[in-house]
């Protein structure tokens, strides 16, 4: 066996490792890929022996190869296997090559289920993380269902490292498992205060991710993350924070209210230009959401504005970049804001850079205004003409004509010019944009009558010159597309031709046969136009000769289409060569059938609106899928088929605008055609109709034939002769000419005494009249849409985590666990049975809480009087209640004071706690904004000077929320009135402290229980005593705080003994490794009044109501006040322990100075924490202690018995309940069950049997087995003690 | 989101790829030349964010890239990270490097792309930011090289060995390729 391991080794030594295996590559680079086929074929020989150090190498190598592009699926049971080897080295590297070759979709995943739960719980930590991150990149379905749940124990782990990566993990366990999201959600939820840093983030992190896709479900985390951006340093979080309220605030505006004091103050603050960046558009987002408007909303904007500025005009061309893209979102909401910095736009234009050159011409769509379009476009068009790239270029005709054509041609004021920047861009090189140019081509002559003619000549210019146009790049590029819409405009508005015959001629010639079918097709319908136009004006004029010239020219040319490979094409042309053949018969025979031609041509076009198509009822008891006729063969139908789409399916959208174009019958057409002409006559500025039998355009239009044609040098110029240049126009509208601006300005005047509301902007008058109506609609149909779809791809898991996290968890809702089979039978029957049970139990419970509640109220108002007193042992009820006030997640109960049966782990869903969650949320917000004026201070900013007038502020809101406090607020005054002073700065404090209630309460995170004791000392449940000398006695008693805060809380109370009074207390509590104390940083948050979420550390030190804050680092507690003879007062103090599962203890001490002596005394301390401390009861339903039993999570097991108990049943009950913090969760004569969760989420459920002859057996179950044998071991001594 | 991460040297040979979203080998490769093409002919002065590889996402994707010496760092990131937090990330990743490998150069990535991607799992993990505490990161590494040593004891002895004699061959001057001054670099780190 040795001798075979050293033979593996010295293989190992002359095999190629990973190194060796680069350097063959790099040597061998002729020949590369014969090299590594080679390497392949050893590596495949290495996989096939035993030793795990050869495999693991061969994988190595095979992860390299995967990033050269070589598959290495085939070796994933190879890969497996080193994954699963005990050494770390093999590991990793079967990890690295895993997550770089598997997917989810890999089957041989379903083999590693165990591996990889053996791996996570692995006692090394690097093996989990290792693990984790390797998970993280190929978790599938079935992984992510079957470890979720070790996924979640993880999260409980001690080291953050582990912690971190697993809170990252549970994002893709989601988006794999979206069943997990709700029952993991608290989790995660408490991570957010985890005391790591970088858990924090990874939370952050996990929630952002969920939040921006299904933002709604996450709104009510709102206040949490707000506490979170007020008090976090950490620029990371603070940035993921802030991109999380960009998404949230479009569904709440009222938080978008509530950020703005507190991002302004950042922006102010912080030097991180991340930062800053994301401050500013999540402001923005923020004014988008806000639609009316708030009194500093436009510093708001000008503050963005000002910085963004700031940020284009900085050198570095990132920040220019993203100061661009910035802008573009104001721009949306607020152009004015942004038209002020045009200047620096379009310098950007100029920029080396093209991605900011792109984001500049983004702006710049915004910024158009009527008076600024046309210098813009000119701007535009001298940058195409430099432009080097087809793709920028094609980039800028875009957004030129986006730019022209938005909101139906709003900013174009002289629609001549916007013709000639089209019929400019049609002599841009091997653009991609020809079907944009023409369909805007054909829009305009269209919807603008009054420019139709200025088209028409325009069109028949550019017909002439197609071979211009159709250069020898047109190949690639679509511009012959606007010789579609040349060719259309000719023939639809053929009477506006200056010389029908020339551009017929024109149409004729030339190599019109290479154009695209479709467009040869529209030549060809548009020939027929113009010859039937032709042949009517020279029947008229009896112009024979015209007539002969005509159709022998069509006779001559059509045959060449007659005979086009394009079917369409063919089709028309035979048809018209059949109808000219005819024409020039009955010419022939002196017949006149002009007019008659022309009517096959004639009828008004009109725009269709986009969905009219889609629109048309259905008439009734037409059935669109029966058969007209009797359905034919199976393959006579598939020829049609494919005749069709030949037929039909080649032509183009625009093309096929028109072919869809719905055709009204002759009554609906007469009956639109009036309502429009109604329209038109009472719109003043539509041009009559007139315009369309003799156009006379109203404007100083240049004459087409004024201008000369000259002969065109085909390989110098481009230019197209005739085309009218557009410099002309903008001395022709004459913005900038001094000498018209001064008229505009007396127009001006004028209109504003007529006009007031008009804007600058209209002034300037539109030339044209575009046709804006959204075109002709069914009768009854409606251009809106009535249905709202969910635009995310089907396949997108985040649809799936749309899922409502505010509802309360139902039973059946925990994390799948492993199971036996058996098991789950059992579970299956025992929770029938609980079924049945429940409801009867529910209107029970409900009467305890009653009573409960109302006993609360009494105690609290016998407040002082109780303080006098010894403490005592309370009875089990009480305790109960108390532990209830420690479960953080019964918040709601509490405040709702409306029962629940059942906490958090099995929460029956109630609507009314649902409501809650909305309410509290409304209620966070609302409270916010009345505080706006005095919560402007900056967040992170401390003012330290204690301003009353703003805490007495805070006293009167408490007041007005809860008026029962208030009540009693008024009985304690009226109590304390010898301690006036001390005792009413408390009063502050306390009411201050409730208001905090408020909004801890909305956050779900709970730290109220602890205020609630400082306004009503209730006698602590089970206190020990802690130090006794001849002046004081000391008791204390703990809980867990459990949930958001893991911590402990410990009531520390000191009874004066001595005849003086006592002063200068001071206590001293050295950290000890496994125990610390949560101390309060040094800010004086509290006294101010205007931190509303104040940091969740304060609520210890700072509670004591001091002025002297306990030094952070120090172990020393300072107590503020001083102990009058027979007095007795209390601190509460909170610690952290890192490891629940074993006893602590604390050691210290107390000094203190009794009056008259000079000299301190100290007494020393020592606070032991049994692990029972670290339990808190929670008063489990039982399907969910049933459930629990037989999930089989429980595998630790322990017990004891005591043959002779002297105590009675109850009294053993309230021991546990007490002095154990457990809860029971069922009691049956001598027999109960009792249930607790640590601070970490161990389980612990103990069985108590009761015989009648004294014998006591206690059997325990947990998730954790040091844990279980250290409370049965604390508990049984405390029962033995008690003997 | 982190969708994908890819090094590659000023002629588009890969040097380290990271998908965090599943694609077959070819379109990875395919994706890496497209991203070298989109990336390699932009001058070193200009901003570092691309839009829209065609290959990797649609319109909320960016590419953000960083290029020192021969090596680009490329990351693909979706809307939701910050532009200018991914570009101080590649920097801490770069940094990082620097201090692991002790004047990190383009061969060190060539020869040692396993442990790079191991320092690269300590700072992002299944395309999320998982730490950027440069302290961490290097003592999480070198808790994980010691434990390797550990492991590797007495019976790696005669293989490290042999990979030293062979190792002799490699032409130091090679390591000539350095990238640029870091400090420097540091210095024009905003964030």
């Amino acid at each position: 066996m040795a001798l075979r391991k050293v033979k593996g080794n010295l293989e190992r030594m002359f095999d190629k490792n990973l190194t060796d295996l680069v350097r063959g590559i790099r040597n061998n680079k002729e020949t590369e890929s014969k090299y590594i086929s080679q390497c392949m074929e050893e590596i495949k020989t290495e996989l096939r022996q035993d030793n795990l150090a050869v495999k693991a190498n061969a994988v190595a190598k095979l992860t390299y190869l995967q990033m050269l592009g070589y598959d290495i699926s085939w070796a994933g049971f190879n890969i497996i296997e080193v994954m699963s080897s005990p050494k770390f080295t093999y590991k990793r590297i079967g990890y690295l090559s895993a997550s770089q070759c598997f997917h989810q979709d890999t089957e041989v995943l379903m083999l590693t289920t165990n591996m990889i739960r053996k791996d996570l719980n692995s006692h090394n930590m690097y093996d989990s993380g290792t693990a984790l991150t390797g998970l993280a990149c190929f978790i599938s379905g079935d992984l992510a269902r079957d470890l979720a749940n070790d996924v979640m124990t993880l999260l409980t782990s001690t080291k953050p490292y582990l912690r971190k990566k697993a809170v990252l993990l549970l994002y893709k366990v989601f988006l794999k498992f979206p069943e997990a999201l709700r029952p993991a959600f608290p989790r995660l939820k408490e991570k957010l205060e985890d005391p790591d840093p970088g858990v924090q983030s990874a939370a952050v992190n996990v929630i952002c991710e969920l939040a921006r896709k299904n933002p709604k479900n996450y709104l009510s985390l709102a206040p949490v993350f707000f506490k979170l951006m007020t008090s976090s340093t950490n620029n990371w979080m603070l940035i993921k924070i802030i991109k999380l309220f960009g998404a949230l605030t479009p569904l709440e505006p009222r938080l978008g209210k509530k950020l703005i004091e507190p991002l302004t103050n950042l922006i102010h603050s912080t030097s991180a230009m991340s930062l800053l960046y994301e401050c500013i558009n999540t402001v923005i987002a923020v004014l988008i959401s806000i639609s009316s408007g708030m009194p500093n909303h436009n510093a708001s904007i000008q503050l963005c504005v000002q910085k963004l500025r700031i940020l284009i005009e900085d050198s570095d061309q990132n920040l220019k970049y993203l100061g661009l893209l910035a802008m573009s979102k104001i721009l949306k909401t607020h152009p004015k804001s942004v038209q002020a910095h045009k200047d620096l736009v379009l310098q950007c234009l100029d920029d080396k850079d093209e991605s900011i050159r792109l984001r500049a011409l983004d702006l710049l769509y915004g910024m158009v205004t009527k008076k600024t379009v046309m210098e813009i476009v000119r701007r535009l068009m001298t940058h195409m003409d430099r432009a080097e790239g087809t793709m920028y270029r094609d980039e800028l005709l875009q957004k030129i004509i986006l730019i022209c054509s938005q909101n139906n041609f709003q900013y174009i004021t002289n629609f001549e010019w916007y013709v000639s920047v089209l019929v400019e861009l049609c002599r841009m090189e091997g653009t991609q944009h020809g079907g944009l140019i023409a369909s805007q081509l054909m829009d305009v002559a269209i919807r603008v009558v009054a420019v139709r003619e200025f088209t028409v000549g325009q069109m028949a210019l550019l017909l002439d010159n197609a071979h211009v146009i159709v250069g020898p790049a047109a190949a690639r590029s679509s511009i012959a597309e606007v010789l579609y819409a040349a060719a259309w405009i000719c023939g639809e508005f053929s009477q506006l031709l200056a010389n029908p015959k020339a551009t017929l001629e024109s149409m004729v010639r030339g190599k019109v046969v290479s154009l695209p079918g479709h467009i040869q097709a529209i030549y060809v319908h548009n020939m027929l136009k113009l010859y039937a136009h032709i042949i009517a004006t020279a029947e008229e004029e009896d112009d024979s000769e015209m007539i002969e010239e005509v159709t022998n020219l069509l006779l001559e040319r059509l045959p060449v289409f007659v005979s086009s490979g394009d079917l369409e094409v063919q089709e028309r042309a035979s048809c018209i060569v059949h109808i000219v053949t005819y024409v020039q018969k009955c010419h022939k025979h002196g017949d006149k059938v002009g007019a008659d031609l022309a009517l096959l041509m004639t009828g008004e076009l009109n725009p269709v609106a986009p969905k009219a198509q889609k629109k048309v009822p259905l008439p009734d008891g037409l059935d669109l899928d029966a058969w007209i006729n009797d359905p034919p063969s199976e393959s006579e139908e598939e020829e049609d088929d494919a005749l069709e789409k030949e037929i039909f399916v080649k032509a183009d959208s625009s093309y096929k605008h028109r072919k869809e174009k719905y055709e009204p019958s002759e009554e609906e057409l007469q009956k639109l055609r009036d309502a429009r002409r109604a329209e038109q006559a009472s719109n003043p500025y539509y041009v009559k109709s007139s315009a369309l039998s003799s156009p006379r355009p109203n404007h100083n239009s240049i004459q087409v034939d004024e201008i000369p044609v000259t002969a065109i040098d085909l390989n110098v110029s481009l230019k197209i002769p005739g085309m009218t240049s557009l410099d002309k126009y903008q001395v022709v509208d004459g913005w900038q000419d001094g000498g018209k601006k001064r008229h505009k300005k007396q127009k001006k005047r004028s209109k504003r005494k007529g006009q007031v509301s008009s804007s600058s902007e209209e002034e300037i008058n539109r030339m044209h009249v575009v046709n804006t109506d959204i075109g002709e609609m069914p009768e009854g149909a409606h251009l809106s849409d009535d249905y709202e779809i969910d635009d995310r791809p089907e396949d997108d898991p985040h649809r799936a985590l749309d899922i409502n996290l505010d509802e309360p968890l139902s039973p059946n809702e925990v994390l799948p666990t492993r199971t036996h089979y058996e098991a789950h039978a059992q579970r299956k029957i025992e929770s029938n049975n609980e079924a049945k049970l429940i409801p009867s139990e529910i209107p029970l419970k409900m009467k305890t809480r009653n009573k409960k509640e109302r006993k609360e109220k009494k105690e609290k108002t016998k407040k002082v009087k109780k303080e006098e007193k010894k403490v005592k042992k309370k009875p089990s009820r009480d305790a109960n209640l108390i532990l209830d006030l420690i479960d953080p997640l019964k918040e709601t109960v509490i405040s709702d004071k409306v029962p629940v049966a059942a906490n958090h782990i099995n929460g029956i869903a109630d609507a009314k706690n649902k409501e809650k969650t909305s309410d509290d949320l409304d209620f966070w917000l609302s409270k916010e904004l009345s505080q706006t004026p005095e919560s402007c201070m900056d967040g992170t900013t401390k003012t330290a000077s204690p301003s009353t007038p703003s805490s007495s502020k805070d006293d009167s809101k408490s007041k007005k929320t809860k008026t029962k406090k208030e009540k009693k607020a008024k009985k304690e005054k009226d109590r304390d009135k010898p301690e006036k002073k001390l005792k009413k700065n408390e009063k502050e404090i306390d009411t201050l402290s409730r208001n905090r209630d408020e909004y801890e309460e909305t956050n779900g995170t709970v730290t109220q229980e602890v205020e609630e004791k400082l306004a009503v000392p209730e006698p602590q449940p089970y206190s020990r005593l802690l130090a006794e000398d001849s002046h004081i006695r000391i008791v204390y008693s703990t809980a867990a705080m459990d949930g958001v805060m893991s911590e402990i809380l410990v009531c520390i109370k000191f009874i004066s003994q001595s005849s003086k009074p006592i002063s200068k207390l001071q206590l001293i509590l050295p950290d000890s490794s496994a125990l610390k104390m949560i101390r309060t940083p040094g800010k004086l948050v509290f006294e101010t009044g205007y931190r509303l979420f104040p940091p969740k550390e304060m609520g210890m030190a700072v509670f004591q109501r001091k002025q002297r804050q306990p030094d952070p680092q120090s172990e020393l507690v300072n107590l503020p006040w001083s102990l009058d003879p027979g007095e007795s007062k209390e601190t509460q103090l909170s610690f952290t322990a890192e490891d629940v599962t074993i006893p602590h203890k604390l050691r210290g001490s107390l000094s203190y100075i009794q009056d008259g002596s000079s000299s301190s005394s100290d007494i020393s301390l020592r606070l032991e924490f049994p692990v029972t401390t670290f339990l808190s009861g929670k008063t489990a339903s039982r399907a969910t202690f049933t459930d629990l039993l037989s999930s089989g999570q429980l595998s630790a097991r322990s017990s004891f018995t005591l043959p002779n108990c002297p105590w009675s049943f109850p009294e053993v009950l309230e021991e546990l309940t007490l002095g154990g913090s457990l809860a029971v969760v069922e009691c049956v004569d001598q027999t109960a069950s009792l249930y607790g969760r640590s601070l970490h989420g161990h389980h612990v459920c103990l069985l108590v049997k009761y015989q009648a002859s004294h014998h006591l057996t206690i059997d325990g179950k947990s998730t954790e087995g040091i844990l279980l044998s250290n409370a049965l071991d604390h508990l049984k001594t405390t029962l033995m003690q008690k003997q | 989101m982190i969708k994908a991460i890819l090094v590659f040297n000023n002629h588009g040979k890969p040097r380290l790829t990271k998908f965090y979203q599943y694609f077959n080998e070819e379109m990875q490769q395919q994706i890496i030349k497209e991203t070298f093409q989109l990336v390699s002919k932009r001058d070193d002065n200009v901003c570092n964010f691309l839009e829209g590889g065609s290959l990797i996402g649609g319109a909320d994707y960016k590419l953000i890239y960083r290029h020192y010496a021969t090596l680009y760092f490329v990351f693909c990131v979706d809307s939701s990270e910050s532009e200018l937090g991914i570009l101080d990330l590649i920097q801490v990743f770069v940094e990082t490097l620097d201090k692991c490998f002790e004047n990190v150069c383009e061969l060190d990535l060539i020869f040692h792309v396993d442990k790079v991607h191991y320092i690269l799992n300590e700072l992002v993990m299944g395309g999320m930011v998982l730490e950027t505490n440069m302290t961490e990161i290097i003592t999480r590494i070198e808790d994980q090289n010691k434990l390797e040593k550990q492991e590797a004891g007495l019976a790696a002895a005669p293989a490290r060995a042999v990979s030293a004699v062979k190792n002799m061959n490699l032409p130091q001057q090679i390591k000539d390729i350095k990238l640029p001054d870091l400090p420097a670099a540091i210095k024009d780190l905003k964030f």
